[in-house]
């Protein structure tokens, strides 16, 4: 996915000569095309997160549209204050785009693992929120948003290969993707961690659970208008994000439930509890929190049973 | 021209008519706004795009940065008198949404980024303009100041010029019981930059200096301007208390006594 932005930046380049791409000394394989085609428009600042986006808004402030990459963590956390108090206070179209949310560098260990980003954008209104579910998807967001006033924060998937069946590069701003229309049940996911969600609901029909998918790929313009018509339809809805269940999707899912005092039970799947030294791969991971496609379908039965804790 | 003491005495008047402290700060930097106001910063306005930009790093010292502004004329007497009132826009610390404000500042450690990015903006364009910024010695603490200071050596930013205001003094007391900072001339110059010592209260030798920087190193520059915390009122000088504490009725009328030297 990480491919689809750099290759719709190189796009947008072309068009818009404001555009910039800046980088704190990451983003190896990904980045060379954008580099190659526009030397003078791309800039190491070396690994120095904070200056990225303090200079990013002195770029924007003089009718630049920067672009500053980093590892989800780093992008998010690292220079938060500055995308908070010059960005966002500003009203600064700088673009933060944190790479590899949730699991997605899983061997590399905790400090890598990109689980508060969704939750702390959230906190300022003003900064557009998208995350996209897989490789077509990030390509069309990429190109539907890139020119937005004030600031942007994309969590792209670093890996290129994620499809979300049914998707097809569908994107619109503020607005969920509704794939299927089962009744049984809704599933709600956002980012990456899409194709797990899309996987189980492929498991679920298998077993004649029919259920909807509601893709959430943009969290703030806030999409509560299509969500509340979405929840108000179903008696269960389980969210699914590689992120902590606190701040991110299922925060905003029960928010509009309880707002609305809608009759539906919120489940939200996600990482809880205290962070712990325990590594591996990705898809390990995913599995050790309820997130891969089995452990999803396990939880949907139990729920539809009454029988999950 | 505008004088360091029309900033000054604006400054203990607007002080003491909000009650409010960070006196001390914004007294040590008059002299400094009044060269950049007075005599270095060019463009044809606030909305200029083209105008030099300056980015006021040490935040705190907002007073000082309306009153120049007063001065030149871009905010009014009665917008002055609503310093620090219910609804005002002129806080202790400055935003951005002020005509003449380039950058919202009061997170220390924020501005030099900010002009970082704003002279390779200007070296993007084309353009001649300039980007100043005024940053405090205590704020010299900060680790992103020096990711800044590195990737403007990096990229040999000769049109940006740093100011530092070395009043010696921070919050909970003098800069070297807290944190040493010097050498702190060396520092600068070891990671790059083009250096130059200064007496921050003489007027006329700071811009006599900013203009002779036109035709030095190719690399960014740092004035490192001497100054003293509460510059021109007797019992504030080198005095912590007055980083924060606002003036009594009678500490006004000495202050204002006082700075008349400052004429």
């Amino acid at each position: 996915m990480r491919g689809a932005f750099v290759r719709g930046l190189v796009d947008i380049a072309r068009e818009d000569e404001r555009v910039v791409l800046l980088t704190a000394d990451l983003g190896f394989m990904a980045l060379e095309p954008f580099a190659e085609a526009y030397p003078e428009r791309f800039l190491n600042v070396g690994v120095a997160e904070q200056d990225m986006v303090g200079v990013a808004c002195g770029l924007a402030e003089a009718g630049f549209l920067p672009f500053c990459y980093s590892i989800a963590t780093f992008a998010s956390m690292r220079g938060y204050e500055f995308i908070r108090s010059a960005a966002v206070l500003h009203r600064l179209p700088i673009r933060v785009v944190g790479v590899g949310g949730g699991f997605e560098y899983g061997p590399a260990g905790a400090s890598h693992h990109g689980l508060e980003d969704i939750g702390l954008m959230r906190l300022q209104p003003q900064i557009c929120l998208i995350a996209p579910a897989d490789y077509s998807q990030t390509l069309s967001a990429v190109k539907a948003t890139w020119d937005m006033p004030g600031p942007v924060y994309y969590r792209i998937g670093k890996d290129d290969r994620r499809k979300v069946p049914g998707l097809d590069g569908h994107f619109e701003l503020g607005k969920p993707d509704v794939l299927g229309d089962g009744a049984d049940l809704l599933l709600l996911s956002t980012g990456a961690v899409s194709v797990e969600a899309a996987g189980a609901v492929q498991k679920l029909a298998a077993k004649g659970v029919r259920t909807t998918l509601a893709i959430v790929s943009t969290l703030n313009p806030s999409p509560g208008a299509d969500l509340l018509a979405l929840l108000g339809d179903f008696p269960v809805a389980i969210t699914v994000e590689a992120h902590r269940v606190s701040g991110g999707l299922g925060s905003l899912v029960c928010e509009v439930i309880a707002e609305n005092r809608l009759r539906c039970q919120a489940v939200r799947v996600g990482v809880s509890g205290p962070p712990t030294a325990v590594t591996g791969s990705e898809a390990y991971l995913l599995r050790r929190h309820g997130l891969d496609r089995d452990s999803l379908t396990t939880t949907a039965l139990n729920v539809l049973a009454g029988t999950y804790a | 021209m505008i004088s360091a003491y029309d900033i000054s005495k604006i400054v203990l008047e607007q002080s003491m008519r909000a009650k409010v402290g960070h006196i001390g700060s914004s007294l040590s930097i008059a002299g400094i706004l009044a060269a950049l106001f007075g005599g270095v910063l060019e463009g044809k306005g606030p909305d200029d795009p083209d105008r030099d930009r300056f980015v006021l790093s040490k935040g705190h010292a907002a007073l000082a940065l309306y009153a120049a502004l007063h001065l030149r004329g871009w905010i009014s007497a009665e917008a002055m008198n609503t310093y620090c009132a219910d609804g005002s826009m002129l806080g202790v610390h400055p935003d951005s949404e002020l005509a003449g404000v380039d950058f919202s500042t009061g997170s220390l450690g924020h501005g030099l980024p900010l002009a970082v990015g704003a002279a390779l903006a200007a070296r993007m364009q084309r353009s001649d303009r300039r980007c100043f910024v005024l940053v405090s010695d205590a704020e010299c603490n900060e680790g992103s100041l020096w990711e800044a200071v590195m990737l403007a050596a990096h990229q040999h930013l000769s049109n940006l010029v740093a100011i530092v205001d070395m009043n010696g003094q921070q919050a909970l007391g003098y800069t070297k019981d807290v944190l040493s900072l010097e050498p702190l001339p060396a520092k600068w110059q070891a990671f790059g930059w083009d250096v130059l010592e200064v007496d921050g209260h003489d007027v006329a030798g700071l811009i006599r200096a900013i203009e002779s920087l036109k035709t030095r190193a190719h690399a960014p520059h740092v004035l490192i301007a001497r100054t003293e915390f509460g510059h021109g009122v007797s019992y504030m000088r080198s005095q912590i208390k007055w980083h924060y504490l606002p003036m009594s009725e009678a500490d006004y009328e000495d202050a204002l006594k006082d700075i008349e030297t400052l004429r």
